[in-house]
């Protein structure tokens, strides 16, 4: 065994060598650096988006127009969302699944790791596409990120062509990523790690990765068919040629619900872990929390509808797709029960990370709870398309979504770094954020009731004071993030000397190498007891 | 290594072609499904048979016309009647004038929609100017019309059937029909 060990460390400096600067990052195929190389990019996203997400909060400061022309508002609110969606939240969730799943099920690399170098670096193109596309003569996309026909088809831009590659490209690199995702676990699980002994952020990228080999293929067809009705004279959604407006609306939500899920699976995973190791307790109900996940998905494939609640359906459908989307409460209250039952009697500590899974845990709940009201078809009719669906979607993405990578990151970087982050800095971070996006987004629930509708540069005056509110609080929301680049880049380049098991609760493989992970680890499977 | 994963790969890579396969099967999948369910106010777009059913004298329908050029669509384009009081089975003529004020040929496109829309599989036209592509040459006007029953079969819950006609100029979409009908000098 002895003999087997030092051959094995031989082995591995060996293998330590790689291309130096930026050769490095460009050839690599090891999956430390490619989910380095996503997470750095969603970081860049995240700001970028961000900075849209200011120039659309400042025009809103007061009613009438101030800074901008109201197209150039609406690329903004359209590109923002893009590159929030498809630049931030998804290549995060890829980066954190490149950087722990292998990591996780004791398997020495992602199981395609040349697909995986291509499917980051193709990514940098398609939003180098997009963002050039609001330089161009008559500007960006400006239809929303739904793009919704014929807005997209009839009275866009330019530009639209470019907008479709770019999602194009965007597509093919979260299909190519999930299906290593997939094949890795699939196959290089250590001897001994059954399913149901897979930690549940696995689990979780597992279900995300099929729902996305399952959709993003369909939002390819939708995009084609934009391109084609625009440019090449079909009528998928033209109704003087025989198609149907109502058809892209269809197609869209059918790839658009799952991705919803796409955005918020990977996050249950992430709190999963937290939970435990600052309880100091094991997951309360692990099995149902796969079933939970589980049919989540199963049932996203089932509730499109209810984002076209009116567009004139029949009352069966109403009531089917209504019933459906609330059937979907079910196992996401299990998910919440079962972190609560976790933190029951456990030894809790509120180290940053945990602070950051108890905020998601209670404001994805509000999200969730706005989005029953939703769900409810006659008061749809008068929440739609207000700021209370801004509202509602905002604290499951922001306060759901990015707020569990945040948490993640908090939690993983001494790991990946071997050093402990600044935790004063840290807690700031964190109660700014907080107090914040409370105060951005909280007051939108009311602006929406009473009728304030989204996407539109100018308002009544009556929603002046809460307007000046809630941009007050997205100013302090964006600078707050400034902290956390301050955090991570000090933490980079030094700081206390992490252990390898770094939170006196954790437990997984991911704990067992040491910090900062190797460059190679697990290139002899690990033994699961 | 690679070998190893190759069955897998091969099948999740198949699962996404599929997908995008799928997406443009929802297209037709989404014509037959309003088709069988008369859902979206879409009517028929071929000819009923005219051989009517038997005419139920015992209650009466009011059909309500509407008519509205698109956006871009310069003709003018108005029901010649409104509205019609009819017997199920019984067969009717309405027409609707069209006039296109501008100086050159233009092809109009009129697509149908029945409210309610679950109406809309009990109303059979047995000839339409929805059909076909209209072509009016510029300065010129016609009457275009419409010959329909509503089906006894009607349930009783609908006493009005309202029918809106949208036309949308399609002339850049058949150049080549306005080349050759104008080398035919029409």
């Amino acid at each position: 065994m002895s003999a087997v060990v030092t051959d094995h460390e031989h082995d591995h400096e060996h293998h330590d060598h790689k291309p130096s600067g930026i050769k490095r990052w460009f050839y690599t195929t090891n999956h430390k650096d490619i989910g380095t190389m996503y997470l750095v990019f969603a970081l860049i996203m995240f700001f970028i988006g961000g900075t849209m997400a200011m120039v659309i909060r400042a025009e809103l400061f007061q009613p009438g127009m101030q800074f901008v022309e109201p197209n150039f508002f609406n690329q903004m609110t359209t590109v923002h969302g893009l590159i929030m969606v498809f630049g931030a939240v998804m290549p995060a969730f890829t980066g954190l699944a490149n950087w722990m799943i292998p990591m996780m099920i004791g398997a020495p690399d992602m199981a395609l790791p040349r697909m995986n170098n291509w499917s980051f670096w193709i990514l940098p193109f398609a939003f180098l596409i997009l963002l050039i596309s609001l330089f161009l003569p008559g500007g960006g996309p400006n239809f929303g990120w739904t793009f919704y026909a014929p807005l997209s088809t009839k009275y866009s831009g330019d530009s639209t062509a470019l907008f479709v590659f770019s999602v194009h490209i965007m597509g093919i690199s979260s299909i190519m990523g999930a299906i290593n995702v997939i094949v890795t676990i699939f196959n290089l699980r250590a001897p001994g790690m059954t399913w149901m002994k897979m930690p549940l952020f696995v689990w979780t990228w597992l279900i995300t990765a099929f729902l996305l080999i399952m959709v993003m293929p369909v939002l390819a067809g939708a995009v084609t068919m934009v391109l084609t009705d625009k440019y090449f004279g079909t009528s998928f959604f033209d109704a003087a040629g025989g198609g149907d407006p109502v058809l892209f609306q269809h197609i869209f939500w059918f790839f658009g619900h799952p991705e919803v899920y796409i955005m918020i699976l990977p996050a249950f995973g992430i709190v999963s872990s937290i939970v435990p190791t600052f309880a100091r307790k094991p997951l309360f109900g692990y099995a149902s929390m796969v079933y939970a996940t589980s049919s989540i998905a199963l049932l996203s494939f089932l509730v499109w509808a209810h984002h076209m609640f009116t567009t004139g359906m029949p009352v069966f459908a109403e009531l089917f797709f209504m019933y459906c989307t609330m059937l979907i409460a079910v196992p996401t209250g299990v998910k919440v029960f079962n972190w609560v039952a976790t933190m029951w009697r456990g030894a809790m500590t509120f180290e940053v990370p945990m602070m950051f899974a108890l905020a998601f845990i209670v404001l994805f709940t509000i999200g969730g709870f706005s989005g029953l009201m939703l769900a409810i078809t006659p008061a749809d009719f008068q929440y739609h398309d207000t700021y209370f669906v801004v509202a509602h979607f905002h604290y499951v993405l922001v306060t759901g979504a990015v707020f569990s990578i945040i948490a993640a990151a908090y939690y993983w970087l001494p790991k990946w770094t071997g050093h402990m982050y600044d935790e004063k800095l840290g807690q700031w971070h964190f109660w700014c954020s907080l107090i914040s996006v409370n105060l951005l987004f909280f007051p939108m629930h009311f602006v929406g009731l009473a009728g304030m509708p989204r996407r539109i540069p100018d308002y009544a005056l009556q929603f002046a004071d809460f307007n000046a509110f809630i941009s007050i609080g997205g100013f302090l929301f964006g600078a707050s993030q400034l902290i956390f680049v301050w955090v991570l880049v000090k933490c980079a380049r030094g700081g206390e000397k992490a252990t390898a098991q770094v939170w006196e609760g954790a437990e997984g493989l991911e704990w067992e190498v040491p910090s900062p992970a190797p460059y190679h680890t697990f290139e002899t499977p690990p033994v699961i007891k | 290594m690679a070998f190893k994963h190759k069955p897998l790969t091969t099948k999740l890579v198949f699962i996404a072609l599929a997908m995008f396969g799928f997406g443009f099967a929802l297209v037709p999948l989404y014509d037959v499904f309003c088709d069988l369910t008369g859902l979206n106010g879409k009517t028929a777009s071929t000819a009923a048979s005219a051989d009517a059913a038997i005419v139920d004298t015992s209650r009466e329908v009011v059909i309500e016309f509407i008519a509205r050029p698109n956006k871009q669509m310069p003709w003018v384009f108005e029901p010649e009647v409104t509205r019609m009081t009819v017997h199920p089975g019984e067969i009717h003529i309405t027409n609707y004038l069209a006039q296109n004020p501008t100086s050159r040929l233009i092809v109009g496109q009129a697509v149908p929609s029945v409210s309610p829309g679950q109406a809309a599989l009990y109303f059979h036209k047995i000839e339409c100017f929805c059909f076909t592509q209209q072509r009016l040459a510029g300065g010129k006007d016609m009457l275009m019309p419409l010959q329909f029953y509503v089906d006894p079969a009607l349930p009783r819950q609908f006493s009005t059937i309202t029918l809106s006609y949208t036309l949308y100029d399609v002339t850049s979409a058949s150049t080549d029909l306005t080349a050759t009908s104008s080398q035919l000098g029409e």
